[in-house]
């Protein structure tokens, strides 16, 4: 373990910065945070977390393919894609570093995505642990203890230190670059910070929800429960809960002619939006009631079948601070799986 | 504090759906945390013990008769507060559901609370919050309760209220208020003030952090297409991401001049937005110019009247003479 | 990175013939620019066809996979896509990615048994290249019988080919059908569920099928009259698809992914899927 004083922790960002593009949450004058760059000035957030997931590091909203030029009746496809820059995510939270695991599980997985594998490689993931989560954090029930957050470094912020753990290769790499800005030291700091935010992790009105009801072989069981006409009833069928979601990783390709040729562009898509299944000759999905199903028996079933159980959702809450009507995969857990027992 | 309790709601609830004038009650339901209230469907009197009536009820329920009159055998149950109900007959005057089916009680309202201003007091980790007099909020993270007057947590749109008075209702609950003079074409002036490059910067910057996610369109009472524009595969439009910053804007703009005329302001959309943009000032500016050169209109204050960019007159205010007057 | 292609990027083909089949299909050969089979597919196995600017759709691959040379796609017109292919010309380049999802289990489970395809529409097309596959190691299957019935004679897919190389083999029964009397046919009329009980099989088979959903729904219930057991049927689904390799969660029913996991599923598996394909 090393440390470095809390004052000093611009050193640190400035240190990292010289050879990666360092990324951290800023605050924004709406009184939430979001990832920006950092530049010298940047003042780290204080806040539990972001609005918007970091999923957008290595799965952006939108990216481009590839293009095409096209010429009378030739095409002429162009490889567009070029190595990604260095990167340092400074300050993810352990619900979100959880959700890289479980986007790598679809998009490293046979065949690989080599957009989101080569930013996944270029990335370097500073955690940091929570020490005052929020009465919508629930990553407890999914087995993620938010004091003790994984990615390459794991960090700890005390009133007047930080604590770096490194845990990978990479993450020794960035200790190495750090150099003499750091110095070893124990773990008694952390470890009375953990003990602490466990005990609070402990009084959440969520700590009590748990995955028991769920799992890959529930989908007879759920998939035709009345609840889900009332879960879904006044779902607007927006797109907000898996756009903040760190693990919703739908996507659609699209063209855009610019004129000059054609760019080949992704960008996150929504099983809750009504033409997501839509084809020329029909639409598989023709009811909210069944979007919305498919969103969470996707996270509570479908995933985990295919993933030796893991569940495709973190319990980091955004969906339940933003969805327009409150209605969220707490509320869907509790009505289908029992009100404690998941 | 709200005027009237949620048990005067509940019992009205109860004996409409007992004695079968109605079938569906469209009302709060209550959460997890005493803030999160999910607009819901009761249709039985046990349904109702979650019925909730608090300084947290902002969900507009018009739009949601489009739905729920078509699955109604008799007529639904809705509670409407004053802005709600502006809402409510614009989606009449645009004949989106069958006013028979529909039973309105009008219900006063005193403004609702915006949970993050409370939030940005607290912090998070709210354990309860009590709506009485006083809001009293405990976090897990203090023993102390802190109380807040509804007036200093009160959502940006109430703070702005243009109207306690009820224009559409079968039965009022409470006692009737007044058309308001409000100020919520101040921010839209400040922002006229603005010099062009510093207006494009604040809408840059604001429209910046959108997500797309539609949730400004889908709860929004003007935006009751059938197959939204933007939804629509076949059409060059379409999209779900913003492939440039100019198309981020064009979304909200294309949405501001379509509800044009229309919009009520009732601010759901800047309510629902996650990434709390400000959208109902483009709404506004609309309607500002258009009480400048038109003549003062609500929409929504009656059902069927005609609004001024739909109703053609030769006194019309030429375009380019807007134009001129706007710099 | 640029030696490892993604499996979203296509290579580019160009049609070298285009034949029309019915009033609203077309039967389209794709070669790379250089002359050669853009790449090798089992049968039922599909691939992403796109024109840039247009968009992309997953198409089965109607060819066999024993022809070296070409892939064909018979397309019907009812999109963005099919609609823009129909009007194209020979020399039109495309490009093509692929082949996705799992094939026909033409060398186990198929080998030695009897075959029964039955097809309405232009759900021959899937099944053509089953088809002509089975045909060309004729030697490896038993009896193969084709029942196969359109809206009218010219909505016949394949017809020629039907006609000429299916009906002439050896040991292959074709049983064809058309939904209404037509001057000119003096073969069967009624629906494809119908003729399927009249023709009465014996359950000796493995059973194919492929068409629009009421034809499925009432052949199948046909087959289960004649003592089929749903382990020997067979079809191919067909759902939105975007990726084609199970991530952009289009296809996604269950926890199966019809591009990857499909299309190719016997009936007793998707018993085992929710109701919603």
């Amino acid at each position: 373990m090393y440390r470095i004083a809390k004052d000093s922790i611009n050193l640190l960002f400035a240190k990292i910065a010289e050879e990666n593009a360092l990324y951290l949450p800023v605050d924004n004058e709406k009184g939430s945070s979001e990832y920006k760059k950092w530049e010298d000035g940047t003042v780290m957030s204080e806040k539990l977390n972001t609005v918007r997931s970091p999923k957008d590091f290595f799965f952006p909203q939108v990216e481009n393919l590839m293009e095409f030029k096209t010429e009378g009746k030739n095409i002429q496809l162009i490889d567009i894609r070029e190595d990604s820059e260095d990167f340092v995510v400074f300050g993810v939270r352990a619900c979100d570093v959880k959700s890289f695991e479980v986007l790598d599980n679809v998009f490293l997985n046979e065949p690989v995505d080599t957009y989101y594998k080569n930013r996944r490689e270029h990335g370097v993931i500073i955690a940091l642990a929570c020490t005052r989560p929020a009465e919508t954090c629930f990553c407890g029930t999914f087995g993620i203890d938010a004091a003790s957050p994984a990615g390459d470094i794991s960090a700890w912020m005390t009133d007047d230190t930080l604590y770096l753990e490194p845990n990978t290769e990479k993450g020794e790499k960035i200790i190495a670059l750090l150099g003499d800005l750091v110095t070893e030291c124990g773990a008694e700091a952390v470890e009375a910070q953990q003990e602490s935010t466990r005990r609070i992790m402990k009084k959440l009105p969520l700590a009590d929800l748990t995955t028991d009801a769920f799992g890959g072989d529930k989908t007879e069981e759920f998939f035709n429960a009345p609840e889900w006409a009332t879960l879904s009833e006044s779902c607007l069928g927006c797109g907000t809960c898996t756009f903040v979601c760190p693990t919703c990783q739908c996507y659609d390709i699209k063209d855009f002619n610019t004129g000059k040729g054609v760019i080949r562009y992704r960008c996150w898509d929504s099983c809750m939006y009504s033409e997501f299944t839509r084809m020329a000759h029909g639409n598989n999905r023709l009811s909210q009631l069944e979007r919305f199903r498919q969103r969470f028996m996707h996270k509570l079933v479908y995933y985990p079948a295919n993933n030796d159980g893991m569940f495709s959702c973190v319990g980091c809450g955004r969906c339940l601070a933003k969805c327009p009507i409150s209605m969220n995969i707490v509320k869907v857990m509790k009505t289908l799986g029992g009100k404690n027992n998941g | 504090m709200q005027k009237i309790t949620r048990d005067v709601l509940v019992e009205k609830a109860a004996s409409l759906l007992e004695n079968g004038t109605v079938d569906r009650v469209l009302g709060w339901k209550k959460g997890e945390f005493d803030y999160d209230l999910t607009p819901a469907v009761f249709t039985s009197a046990d349904d109702l013990k979650d019925l909730v009536w608090n300084d947290f009820c902002g969900a507009n329920f018009s739009k949601y008769l489009i739905a729920n009159t078509k699955k109604s055998a008799s007529k639904v149950l809705v509670f409407l507060k004053p802005c709600d109900t502006y809402s409510f007959n614009q989606l009449l005057t645009e004949h989106r559901f069958d006013r028979e089916k529909v039973y309105a009680i009008g219900i006063p309202c005193e403004g609702m609370a915006d949970i993050s201003k409370i939030k940005a007091v607290t912090g998070d980790g709210i354990s309860s919050i009590e709506c009485g007099e006083k809001i009293n909020v405990t976090t897990i993270y203090s023993d102390d309760t802190v109380s807040f007057d509804l007036s200093d947590v009160m959502a940006e749109r109430c703070v702005n209220c243009k109207s306690k008075k009820h224009v559409a209702y079968d039965e009022l609950i409470g006692e009737e208020g007044d058309v308001i003079e409000s100020g919520r074409f101040d921010e839209v002036e400040r922002i006229e003030n603005m010099t062009a490059d510093e207006r494009y910067a604040f809408w840059q910057n604001e429209l910046s952090r959108c997500i797309r996610c539609n949730a400004c369109r889908d709860v929004c009472p003007a935006c009751t297409c059938e197959k939204c524009v933007f939804d629509n595969p076949n059409h060059s439009l379409e999209n779900k991401a913003p492939a440039t910053s100019f198309e981020e804007k064009m979304f909200h703009i294309i949405r501001a001049f379509h509800v044009a005329g229309r919009c009520t302001d009732c601010g759901e959309c800047s309510r629902v937005c996650p990434q709390n943009i400000p959208l109902h000032l483009l709404n506004r500016k609309f309607i500002k110019d258009m009480n400048t050169h038109y003549g003062e209109y609500q929409a929504g204050a009656e059902v069927g009247s005609r609004a001024p960019l739909v109703n053609y007159t030769t006194e019309d205010v030429e375009p380019g003479d807007v134009f001129e007057g706007r710099e | 990175m640029a030696e490892i292609r993604d499996p979203l990027m296509p290579v580019i083909g160009v049609i070298t013939d285009i034949r029309i089949d019915t009033p609203d299909i077309k039967t389209f050969r794709v070669v790379t620019p250089d002359g050669k089979k853009a790449f090798d597919h089992r049968p039922g196995q599909c691939a992403m066809l796109s024109i840039p600017g247009v968009g992309e759709a997953m198409f089965s691959i109607t060819s066999s996979p024993t022809n070296t040379e070409y892939m064909e796609f018979s397309i019907k017109k009812c999109g963005c896509v099919t609609e823009w292919l129909h009007q194209a010309e020979v020399g039109q380049y495309v490009t093509v990615r692929g082949p996705y999802g799992n094939p026909f289990p033409v060398d186990d489970v198929f080998a030695g048994k009897n075959l029964l395809f039955i097809a309405g529409g232009v759900g021959l097309a899937p099944l053509r290249s089953v088809i002509n596959y089975c045909r060309h190691y004729r030697d490896r299957y038993g009896k193969i019988d084709i029942v196969y019935g359109s809206r009218s004679k010219d909505d016949l897919l394949d017809y020629r080919e039907i006609i000429e190389e299916w009906a002439t083999d050896e040991n292959v029964n074709v049983h064809l059908t058309i939904d209404r009397e037509q001057e000119g046919w003096d073969g069967h009329v009624g629906f494809v569920p119908n003729y399927v009980k009249e023709l009465g099989f014996d359950t000796d088979k493995v059973a194919v099928l492929c068409g629009p959903p009421i034809m499925i729904k009432f052949t199948l219930s046909g087959l289960y009259e004649l003592g089929f057991e749903k382990t020997q049927i067979y079809t191919t689904l067909e759902l939105r698809m975007k990726c084609g390799i199970g991530k952009c969660g289009r296809c996604n029913v269950g926890s199966k992914y019809v591009c990857k996991d499909g299309p190719v599923f016997r009936f007793d598996e998707l018993d085992e899927l929710p109701d919603e394909y």
